[in-house]
């Protein structure tokens, strides 16, 4: 006969508001199994943790039952106290009278019933558990981080001064992301590749960290501690040690493109180094543009640099697929600028003087198109009078970004700013529904642009942008004064949304992690979980997640770093033991269970023919179990005879 | 009369509606008078019993009786009470179309380029589409709300060159004319004005109210004669492509003249490209 405690939370009002404690309590006294029962305001309280421990010894318990809130909640807090009391840790079950009972019934009496059946099941259930052991598995002290951006370069660094290996995998020529296409950066106007650039260079020259270019990852298999990658690199065409960047090779190629780096405002050649700071330090063939490749037409630029330069062009490289082991993933994918031609109103693409606010951010970096000047596209003037419109595309849930992109206020604002410092003379105006600086000195930055700036900042929606005599008329309302406005302008910068990276879908597809509605990764939990993905062993850091601005993403990035060295500052991991399990004398082998498994745990033993299940990869969710036409499978401390005995309390009177 | 003959010429055809009213003018977005609805859904449900498709050449007809065909298709309790009034019942049965979409996308523009018979080479024609063929969007789908190109590709099919000018999507006056003549003329002034300083020689319009008040006000207006902007329906300048003469087509002789004047040959038009 089992000796059972039950614990009954009021958790404050959460559940002792509807649920009568003292009824369930006694209902849960006249169990024959239930050795004893008492209740607590707050069980997970450190008195409410010791009245577990204390009644344990006590009355003698060997199972004991929490009644409280979700499993998911505080399971593992309960199992801790029940295991310093010297039970095995999974002689504790938790029944959740919370999420499942008071917070969706309003209904006291019928609340209270509910409990007590919830209860009644659960303790039938723990009368039937077996102790158990965490199953231990070996981690693999390595990390794969995705994305070579401001946060993957961070958490990057960050693992590899603690001592552990790790792949960075960039998709272009070079690590840096956007931030490396920035002209300044807000609050503080310091220049965004001047604090970038030396933690470039750091990981490059950091031994303990591989960077991959022009790779993408295309397969993640595994699981927390041990994922299995395949990475595949596509072939940069120079040996990237070797190269010198004399910059021989393109002057001679004969095909130009426009410069992506520059948001299409110059051109690069096909043979080219993605920015003057890009690191890895060479130069990139793009063969997608390369006029004589394959076939073999053209070739100048090895000549060029076997003449002038290294020799370190190899126009017969292939694509090569590494094969990486790891224990934790870093995702930092990072975002794009939603296409601004989507809002035709705004005359995008139509008139040469509409941008977006990227390429204006470009216009004003010393190393961009004009040299940090301020020109007009369509015919190089420097414009006096300049439009900011922000929110372009965004929070219109009806035909556009349903949210806000957080960063766009303060850019726009810093925009404005430089236009001043650089043309002394000019006027800006800036359209916005709502100023949001919530950040530190972010607010103080708005209004100190607002009153030293002298900029005209105008509450309303522009309705249409057109070109008249030269000047694109940018048509608007200020709703302050009620007004309809109309603002001869020489250019207007679209403050358009972040979106996220192309082939975020697919990788997180590879990854087998969830996106959220706008197809940013989705976190683990909004509030408590926000820097790992759903898939334990992968987190989160940067833009990827959600729209944020530098500051964010670099404390993310940390954050993730640190999530990833929490999970490999041991050797060795521990798992649920609640896995599956086989029994070998019912198995017929007919393999069912593998096609079903989602994560390919189930094999057939080449010599027995019969299915085993891997206790490292099992997540004990339970299919193979109901699909198993001879139940040869059991789930422990999940079996047939326990759910019986609950489906039995339930609907007893 | 210029629709009839072009319909005729490309071999549609068309049935003119016994029994029409007037559709109201303006769809009614009030919630507690569904009497304006009465009308176009009488019109409806009388188009129902003589053809499968109603079209219309007035912008503003179509923007009400597509939005009046929509609420009936959406079968609420509003209708059911418009319906127990009328006592014609009116679910949604008939397309509503403008003449447009019958050229767009049962003739298709390929076709009728294959039917010009006299090219207006190089004749500067602004299209003009105003506010109520194209808004609001998510009930009228029928071109980009702020870029449209219907017109513009109609009249490149009929040799025209299309003159882009902003104000194209603004509102002309509509029946402000009536009731605050200022108003109305300013709306107007602005898009001939805007038209003539990008280069147009003429507007192609789709709504006779919109060719009322741009022709009308501008007649009462101090600019002088020669420098008003002649207004023609598209399906005048289709006829004359086509091979039609002006007078089938209700052209007055100055716009006829403008035309005239402006259209290139076929060699004028090769040796300035």
């Amino acid at each position: 006969m089992k000796r059972v405690g039950v614990f009954i939370c009021h958790c404050g009002l959460n559940i002792a508001g509807t649920v009568n404690i003292k009824d369930v309590v006694d209902r849960a006294s006249k169990n024959p199994d239930v050795a004893f029962a008492a209740d607590h305001k707050y069980l997970c309280s450190e008195p409410g943790q010791a009245l577990i421990g204390e009644s344990v010894k006590q009355h003698n318990l060997d199972t004991i039952v929490v009644a409280a809130c979700s499993p998911a909640m505080h399971e593992v807090t309960f199992r801790n106290v029940a295991q310093t009391a010297g039970l095995n840790r999974y002689q504790c079950e938790i029944a959740n009278i919370r999420e499942q009972c008071s917070w969706v019934h309003d209904d006291s009496t019928e609340a209270t019933q509910k409990a007590h059946v919830i209860l009644r099941q659960i303790i039938e259930k723990a009368k039937l558990n077996k102790p158990l052991n965490p199953i231990s598995v070996p981690v693999t002290r390595r990390v794969l981080v995705i994305g070579g951006g401001i946060a993957g370069i961070r958490s990057a660094l960050d693992i590899a001064n603690s001592g552990f290996q790790v792949y960075l995998v960039e998709k272009t020529g070079s690590i840096g992301g956007r931030m490396s296409q920035l002209s300044e950066t807000f609050p503080t106007l310091d220049c965004s590749i001047c604090i970038l650039g030396p933690l470039m260079v750091e990981a490059y020259r950091n031994p303990r960290i591989k960077i991959l270019r022009l790779s993408q990852v295309e397969e993640v298999k595994g699981y927390i501690g041990n994922f299995k990658v395949k990475v595949r690199q596509e072939p940069s065409y120079v040996d990237e040690t070797n190269c010198n960047l004399c910059g021989e090779c393109a002057k001679v190629c004969p095909a130009e493109i426009p410069n992506e780096f520059d948001c299409g405002l110059t051109w690069r050649k096909a043979i080219y180094i993605p920015f003057a700071q890009a690191v890895p330090p060479a130069y990139v063939l793009d063969d997608k543009s390369c006029l004589g490749l394959l076939p073999r037409a053209c070739g100048e630029c090895k000549k060029a640099c076997d003449k002038f330069g290294t020799g370190c062009i190899n126009l017969d490289a292939h694509p090569q697929v590494h094969e990486l082991e790891v224990g934790a993933i870093v995702v930092a994918t990072g975002y794009q600028m939603d296409e601004a031609v989507k809002r035709t109103e705004y005359g995008y693409g139509a008139y040469p003087d509409v941008m977006t606010s990227l390429e204006f951010e470009r216009m004003l970096s010393a190393s961009g198109p004009t040299s940090g000047t301020i020109k007009r596209p369509s015919d190089g003037r420097v414009p006096k009078e300049i439009v900011f419109i922000q929110c372009v595309g965004q929070r219109e849930p009806e035909t556009a970004l349903p949210y806000c992109s957080k960063i766009c206020c303060m850019y726009t604002a810093r925009h404005a700013m430089l236009f001043r410092h650089k043309v002394p003379d000019g006027q800006a105006y800036i359209f916005y529904m709502d100023i949001r600086a919530g950040g530190k000195g972010y607010e103080e930055f708005v209004k100190r642009c607002q009153e030293e700036g002298g900029i005209l900042y105008l509450r309303g929606r522009v309705a249409k942008v057109y070109e008249e005599n030269r000047k694109l008329i940018v048509k608007g309302m200020d709703t302050l004064s009620g007004r309809t406005v109309q603002i001869p302008a020489d250019l207007v910068v679209l403050a358009v949304g972040m979106v996220p990276s192309r082939g975020t879908h697919e990788l997180a597809n590879v990854l087998k992690t969830s996106l959220d509605q706008n197809g940013f990764f989705a976190e683990a939990h909004p509030k408590l979980r926000p820097l790992e993905s759903a898939t334990a062993g992968i987190f989160l850091a940067g833009a990827g997640q959600a729209p944020k601005d530098i500051p964010d993403t670099v404390a993310q990035a940390s954050g993730a770093a640190c999530k990833a060295l929490g999970l490999l500052s041991s050797p060795t991991l521990e798992r649920e033991p609640t896995v599956a399990e086989v029994d070998g004398e019912s198995c017929s082998g007919c393999g069912l269970c593998l096609l079903l498994c989602p994560y390919e745990a189930i094999t057939l033993n080449p010599t027995t023919k019969l299915a085993e299940v891997s206790e490292a990869l099992c997540e004990g969710c339970g299919t193979c179990v109901a699909s198993c036409p001879s139940g040869a499978l059991t789930l422990r401390n999940l079996t047939d005879e326990q759910l019986l005995a609950m489906v039995t309390a339930a609907v007893s009177q | 009369m210029s629709t009839k003959a072009c319909a005729g010429a490309l071999g549609i055809e068309l049935k003119e509606m016994d029994e029409a009213l007037c559709c109201g003018a303006v769809f009614s977005n009030v919630s507690d008078n569904l009497m304006l609805h009465s009308g176009p859904n009488r019109i409806l449900a009388r188009a129902q019993a003589q053809g499968n498709a109603l079209v219309t050449l007035c912008a503003g007809c179509y923007n009400v009786l597509k939005r009046t065909n929509l609420q009936a298709k959406r079968n609420s309790t509003t209708q059911d009470k418009i319906n127990t009034f009328n006592e014609e019942r009116y679910t949604g049965g008939i397309d509503v179309l403008h003449f447009l979409e019958i050229l767009r996308d049962k003739v298709g523009f390929d076709t009728i380029q294959g039917s010009v018979k006299k090219p207006l080479l190089g004749l500067q024609v602004g299209a003009y589409y105003g506010c109520l063929l194209l808004r609001p969007f998510d009930e009228m789908k029928f071109d980009d709300p702020h870029r449209p190109t219907v017109l513009e590709d109609l009249l490149t099919t009929l040799g025209c060159s299309a003159i882009d000018y902003p104000m194209r999507t603004e509102c002309c006056g509509s029946y402000l004319s009536v009731t605050s003549t200022k108003t109305a003329t300013l709306l107007s002034q602005t898009i001939t004005q805007s038209a003539q300083l990008h280069g147009a020689k003429m507007l192609a319009v789709s709504c006779p109210l919109c060719k009322y008040n741009l022709e009308e006000l501008q007649n009462r207006s101090d600019v002088t004669e020669s420098e008003r902007l002649p207004i023609v329906y598209f399906t005048q300048l289709l006829g004359l492509a086509l091979g039609l003469s002006p007078e089938d087509l209700g052209l007055e002789f100055k716009q006829f003249q403008t035309i005239q004047d402006n259209v290139k040959t076929v060699e004028e038009d090769a040796i300035q490209q």
